[in-house]
């Protein structure tokens, strides 16, 4: 009754939770963690050809706390582990993190001591974007996937609590955790 | 040239030549390690030589019982055209080698990178720190006998 009247005075009617996530799925601001070659193709996403602010991402902050996305383009070193730690801890809540390419989600080519073999031993990963390195379409393609996450989040009950919906294991997490020194991974990958 | 760079080190240095050997016209000469310094000013500052440039420094693990570690310096002398190739060796149980940043202030980098992946301290050195990997690493990872996927938790990562 009182919605009816409502609408013939010309409002619409939503759930929160659906304005919320849609106002933060169109306008995800990427926090651009290039460290290496894939940020070239993050370069050319948001260059006219590829155009990543058809998607309302195009505001590449190059300070965390602006940030609602780390896109993580390149190789990381257990040296740099740190540093790529730091900045998503002062990203504000909510925020998401993009692994773009073969070696952030697995190490790729660099199979050594230096190099973390997936940042998702150190970071809840949302997207991993598979290429080496992955065209500006497969990006692209991540933050679509991306967008589609989060407008099926529940916003309004956990605003102050955001809990990832899906944190990708891998079988050597797990043993590890089992093991006294739970939450360290660094030589779960050998 | 080459033959004029081994002859000016011998007139110059009886004792500190160890050896020479020339592979397609590149010349290596082998030098005894005490006497690393005391050659390299010569090459730098005799106007014959003038090798006044230092091009890299780099170690070499052996995996031998004696002297098992090398240090290779590479010269170039933009006077004369030349390249050349010194080499000092270096024991397991001592792996000093003194440096030579008192003659070519470029070697300073050079001499820290061979520090971190080989473990060889460079004596008299102003400022021997690791060059790659962070400063709490116990190990050198370009040592023979360490393992390629690096040792576990010597690395820690940060909480997930």
């Amino acid at each position: 009754m009182a919605l009816e009247t409502l609408q013939r005075d010309g409002f619409l009617t939503a759930r929160l939770d659906d304005v919320i996530n849609w106002a933060r799925k169109n306008s995800l601001w990427p926090m651009p963690m290039g460290i290496s070659c894939c940020a070239i193709e993050m370069m050319a996403t948001a260059s006219p050809r590829f155009d990543i602010s058809r998607f309302g991402s195009e505001v590449m902050r190059f300070t965390p706390r602006q940030c609602d996305v780390m896109i993580v383009a390149g190789t990381v070193t257990y040296k740099m582990s740190k540093v790529v730690r730091k900045i998503y801890d002062q990203m504000p809540d909510p925020k998401w993190v993009i692994s773009m390419g073969a070696c952030a989600s697995s190490g790729g080519m660099f199979r050594s001591y230096s190099v973390v073999q997936g940042i998702d031993q150190f970071l809840p990963v949302d997207v991993f974007v598979a290429g080496c390195p992955p065209r500006p379409e497969n990006l692209l393609h991540a933050l679509i996937e991306l967008q589609k996450k989060v407008a099926t989040e529940r916003t309004v009950g956990s605003l102050l609590h955001r809990e990832p919906l899906y944190i990708p294991e891998r079988p050597q997490e797990i043993e590890a955790s089992k093991s006294a020194n739970a939450g360290n991974g660094a030589g779960a990958a050998l | 040239m080459n033959q004029l760079i081994i002859d000016r080190l011998q007139a110059q240095f009886p004792s500190s030549i160890r050896g020479s050997e020339e592979f397609r016209g590149d010349l290596t000469v082998t030098v005894r390690t005490a006497d690393i310094v005391a050659v390299a000013k010569f090459l730098k500052e005799d106007p014959a030589l003038a090798f006044d440039m230092i091009i890299d420094i780099c170690g070499v693990d052996r995996l031998r019982d004696t002297e098992r570690f090398e240090v290779v310096y590479t010269l170039y002398s933009l006077a004369h055209k030349q390249y050349l190739r010194l080499k000092v060796l270096a024991s397991e149980e001592t792996p000093v080698v003194p440096s030579v940043t008192a003659v070519w202030p470029g070697a300073n980098w050079h001499e820290r990178e061979t520090f971190d992946m080989f473990g060889i301290k460079f004596s008299g050195h102003p400022d021997l720190r690791r060059l790659y990997m962070p400063e709490e690493f116990e190990y050198h990872p370009l040592r023979k006998d360490f393992p390629l996927m690096g040792i576990p938790d010597s690395l820690p990562l940060p909480r997930r």
